[in-house]
């Protein structure tokens, strides 16, 4: 088999689907996209809800509809895909090493690589839940998986620890396969996910959700039997004496995700401590060059319609990377997270790009906030340019403009900060 | 049934004595009451095999801990399991401190421990760079090391499997039937084993199995929690680091697991429940501060599990009770087994091999303890990928003869299928997730089984021909899933319209 390319694409999700897919829009010649499931589409073919695709293709489709879309696209224009195959090692001089079962190990050179491997859910031992360890623990996502793709019910009765996008969403699906979801914990005062997630997984089926509460205590010997649960105060520790006992046989987790970077780091790219991906510039290309990375492995979106886009990016910037014709600004701008902001990516602007009228910022807020103008400041306090949003909130990613005139020679810095209008 | 020997306790000690006693030519029986080896104290332990500088060398824990320590890089090569004789330092920060220090050594040297030396100033952060500032002196014990004990408990079995001991899971002893002052047999609820010996190795359960055969003692559980970190924390000291010991414990260290992970812990107190080994708050903390004593700057943000384990503690009394009944003919105890029972474990069991030479002159003269000829020592390497990551083109190799080694199941961890394979039908086979975990490390790293777990049972329901929804995380009563989708909604009845807006 063929073992050089122009691009690798490590991970077949809505990432790499797009990149795939925009990369060869943009004359990209040889692709190789690598696989480690059976099947394309990363979590999307177990996401048998729908809501996807509104921004994208402005129409509502579940997630194996939506992954379809480019998979489909990726039949036809002749791109190599190589399924069942777990990519184990990358190099700084884009050297790949992966597995399957028919090829046994594959050295690959490429001229570009894309890193968009997605990401990992947190567990209940990243956040120390106490008490003992049962059958019955389960993350959200692997739930679901067992539910939608194996087709097997992991439990009875439920209670939900966190208020990300895919808890509420397994609280709705348990409850329409039968289950009883006796609650949805969340530590802070507020919903971690989405806002038309909750209404239509949570309110509508009247389940409850309980804000600055958690789990202090699973108690089962061979199946989870109850969990205690205590409302939490300030400093998001349990007050004495608020503790209740439900019993539930299953617990699941929605705690957050975290970028898959393992691989990106043994390649010796630098991560930020923030979004846990890969430090970026506006074409999500890291500090290597020609390494690129796009999708929840860069920072975890809440919508696969961003993540599409953001591929799309990503294969554009690989096309214009393998011309060889990019022309670098004098200095990188770099843009930082000022008030109420987590973070922004990209995290630098490094090129100049004829014709470009503007850069998306992506980024999240730390605590919600009604009526909000976003700024954004330069290296001596000046506000660039300022948006109002009507609310804020860490479940929903922001994005906002940056119009490239604004981009003067001798610009370093800009600070985005979000603020009560 | 019938057998020359039962031992009770699939623990280290248990299976050690059952490797240790396949070498003679009697047909031995090991009995356990879970669904695998090495789900009790041999679990949730430090995995340290002391230097043996702690216990005063006139009782068995310092004698047989000394005995035991030089012999582990042939036992573990032998096994084929990892073995590192990384060193421990013990941590002191006062003038207090380094007069217990002296105190340590100078036992350690009574024992005949000869490289122990005093270290101070800056040649102790060369050592360890990442050691709290303030610490000013440590006890350098060399010939300390870490292992995996439930990989060396399984190994042993795996050992003892091969050369004739038959191992019965989820089997309990329920009772010892003895008739006129002499073992005849076990009740388990299996039914009876007739035997004329009965080795006690039940751990935290001894003093139960001690009592049905009239030996009193009672064990109080000591519960000890820990925290492990990611691997690429495991290098963040390269020592086992101890703080000054006290009369209850060695307190709670710092050290890298043979894995590459990072180990604090254990803290202990008394706990009433035997079969408990939940995780507290309270003892996390406790945990995080005791171990922030000796490293300040710990990496909480990659936090990958924390278990608990339970010593097995005779209140006031400070030994190993390793002894044939002076009560009944034909029953052993092998109780009390704490800390350093698992840096003991060669040691013991040779004295419980002479232990049972003479109880068998004493009880059954015609049974000959002869030594079988073909007893294997060693067992088998097995190729594991995640140490084949620097020379693929040996692992090409085995997946060309192979393919299952080329499908990679556990990503974290870089397991292959042919390894999980392998777990499901080695001497002591693997039933459960749990019990592929300890075996291959399935679903023992940072995603902790997310991504691998319904991969590997489906394997297992495969391999063992058994339903999706029969396949445990440890045994029975502990089965994953509950039913197939769509039934919960034909026993309940109960529908959700279409009217709910979705
Ligand atoms: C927190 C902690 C830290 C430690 N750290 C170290 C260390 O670093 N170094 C060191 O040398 N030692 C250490 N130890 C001590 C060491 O772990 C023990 O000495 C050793 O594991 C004891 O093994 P065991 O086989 O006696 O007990 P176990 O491992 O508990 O085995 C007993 C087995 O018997 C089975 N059983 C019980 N009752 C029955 C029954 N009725 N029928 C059938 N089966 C039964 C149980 O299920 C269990 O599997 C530590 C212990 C603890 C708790």
């Amino acid at each position: 088999m063929k073992l050089e390319y122009d691009l690798v694409i490590i991970g077949g999700g809505p990432a790499g689907l797009a990149v795939a897919l925009e990369a060869r829009r943009n004359t990209v010649k040889d692709i190789l996209l690598l696989e480690r499931d059976k099947y394309l589409g990363g979590i999307l073919p177990q996401c048998i809800h729908n809501g996807f695709g509104v921004q994208y293709f402005k129409e509502e489709l579940t997630g194996p509809e939506y992954a379809g879309r480019f998979i489909t696209k990726l039949k036809d224009c002749q791109i190599n895909v190589k399924k069942e195959t777990m990519v184990i090692n990358i190099t700084s001089d884009k050297r790949i090493i992966a597995i399957n079962r028919d090829d046994g190990l594959l050295h690959i050179q490429s001229k570009a690589v894309v890193l968009a491997m997605g990401c990992r859910e947190r567990t209940r031992e990243a956040i120390a839940v106490p008490g003992s360890r049962p059958a019955g623990i389960f993350t959200a996502g692997t739930a679901q998986r067992y539910i939608n793709i194996e087709g097997y019910m992991p439990g009875r009765e439920v209670v939900v620890l966190g208020s990300g996008d895919i808890g509420m969403i397994m609280a709705r699906r348990m409850t329409l396969e039968g289950a009883r979801v006796k609650a949805v914990l969340e530590i802070m005062p507020f919903s971690t996910g989405l806002i038309r997630n909750k209404v239509q997984c949570l309110d509508d089926f009247n389940i409850p959700l309980k804000f600055n509460h958690t789990i202090t205590r699973i108690e089962g010997g061979k199946r989870v039997e109850k969990v205690t649960v205590a409302q939490v105060d300030k400093n998001l520790q349990a007050i004495p004496g608020t503790e209740e006992e439900i019993s539930c046989d299953t617990v699941l987790l929605s705690v957050g995700l975290i970028p898959e970077n393992e691989l990106t780091s043994e390649a010796g790219i630098k991560l930020d401590p923030v979004t846990r991906g890969p430090i970026v510039n506006e074409n999500r290309e890291t500090e290597i060059e020609g390494i690129f990375a796009c999708g929840n492995v860069l920072h975890v979106h809440d919508l696969a319609d961003f993540v599409t886009e953001e591929g799309e990016i990503v294969g554009r910037a690989v096309g214009e990377y393998l011309k060889g014709n990019r022309k670098f600004r004098s200095q990188p701008i770099k843009i930082f997270p000022g008030d109420n902001i987590a973070y922004v990516v990209p995290q630098h602007i490094d090129f100049i790009v004829p014709g470009r009228k503007k850069i998306k910022l992506f980024m999240r807020v730390k605590k919600p906030e009604e009526r909000v103008k976003i700024n954004l400041i330069d290296d001596k306090g000046r506000v660039l340019t300022a948006y109002k949003k009507r609310i804020v909130t860490p479940g929903e990613m922001v994005s906002v403009f940056l119009p490239e005139v604004l981009l003067d020679d001798k610009l370093k810095n800009i600070t985005i900060s979000i603020k009560r209008d | 049934m019938k057998t020359d020997v039962v031992i009770i306790g699939g623990g280290v000690i248990g299976t050690a004595i059952a490797r240790e006693l396949s070498r003679f030519n009697i047909n031995i029986i090991l009995i356990e009451k879970e669904d695998d080896v090495a789900m009790g104290t041999s679990k949730g332990n430090s995995g340290i095999i002391h230097a043996g500088y702690n216990d005063d060398f006139n009782t068995l824990k310092g004698e047989l801990n000394i005995k035991s320590n030089p012999k582990f890089d042939k036992l573990c090569a032998d096994l084929k399991i990892l073995f590192k004789r990384i060193g421990s330092l013990v941590i002191g920060f006062s003038q207090e401190d380094f007069r217990k220090l002296k105190e340590l050594k100078e036992n350690g040297e009574k024992n005949g421990i000869e490289n122990l030396e005093i270290i101070r100033g800056p040649k102790l952060f060369e050592l360890e760079p990442n050691l709290n500032p303030q610490a000013k002196y440590a006890l350098y014990a060399p010939s300390a090391g870490i292992i995996s004990p439930y990989k060396f408990t399984i190994a042993l079995a795996d050992n003892a499997v091969i050369n004739g001991v038959k191992v019965l899971l989820e089997t309990e002893a329920k009772d010892i039937r003895i008739e006129e002052k002499q073992v005849y047999g076990v009740v388990t609820n299996r039914g009876l084993i007739e035997t004329r010996i009965v080795i006690n190795a039940a751990g935290l359960h001894a003093d139960e199995i001690a009592e049905a055969a009239g030996d009193n003692f009672k064990i109080n559980p000591i519960k000890g929690e820990y925290q492990l970190f990611d691997k690429q924390w495991g290098n963040l000291v390269n020592h086992i680091l101890f703080p000054i010991p006290t009369k209850l414990s060695k307190g709670i260290l710092v050290a890298p697991t043979v894995h590459d992970n990072l180990l604090i812990g254990p803290n202990s107190y008394w706990v009433k429940d035997k079969d408990d080994p939940a995780t507290t708050k309270a003892g996390t903390e406790e945990v995080c501060e005791g171990a922030r004593k000796l490293v300040p700057n710990l990496p909480h943000q990659d936090l990958v599990a924390s278990f608990a384990g339970l010593r097995a503690d005779i209140e006031g009394r400070n030994d190993f009770i390793i002894e044939a009944s002076k009560k009944i003919r034909g029953f052993i105890n092998v109780a009390d087994i704490e800390s350093p029972g698992l840096s003991s474990v060669p040691a013991i069991a040779e004295m419980v091999s002479g232990i049972l030479k003479e109880v068998v002159k004493e009880i059954s003269p015609q049974l000959e303890l002869n030594c079988q000829d073909d007893f294997v020592e060693t067992l088998v390497e097995q190729p594991k990928f995640a140490d084949y990551l620097d020379k693929t083109g040996e692992w090409q190799e085995i997946v060309e003869k192979d393919t299952d080694y080329g499908e990679i199941i556990c990503r974290c961890e870089k397991v292959s299928k042919g390894e999980i394979l392998r777990a499901i039908h080695q001497p002591l086979p693997a039933r459960s997730l749990d019990a592929i975990k300890r075996r291959v490390r399935a679903g023992m790293g940072r995603c902790q089984g997310g991504f691998c777990s319904p991969k590997v049972l489906k394997i297992l329901s495969e391999e063992l021909k058994i339903s999706p929804l029969k396949v445990s995380k440890k045994g029975p009563g502990s089965e994953i899933l509950k039913t197939k989708t769509k039934e919960i909604i034909k026993e309940t009845g109960v529908k959700f319209k279409d009217e709910v807006r979705v």
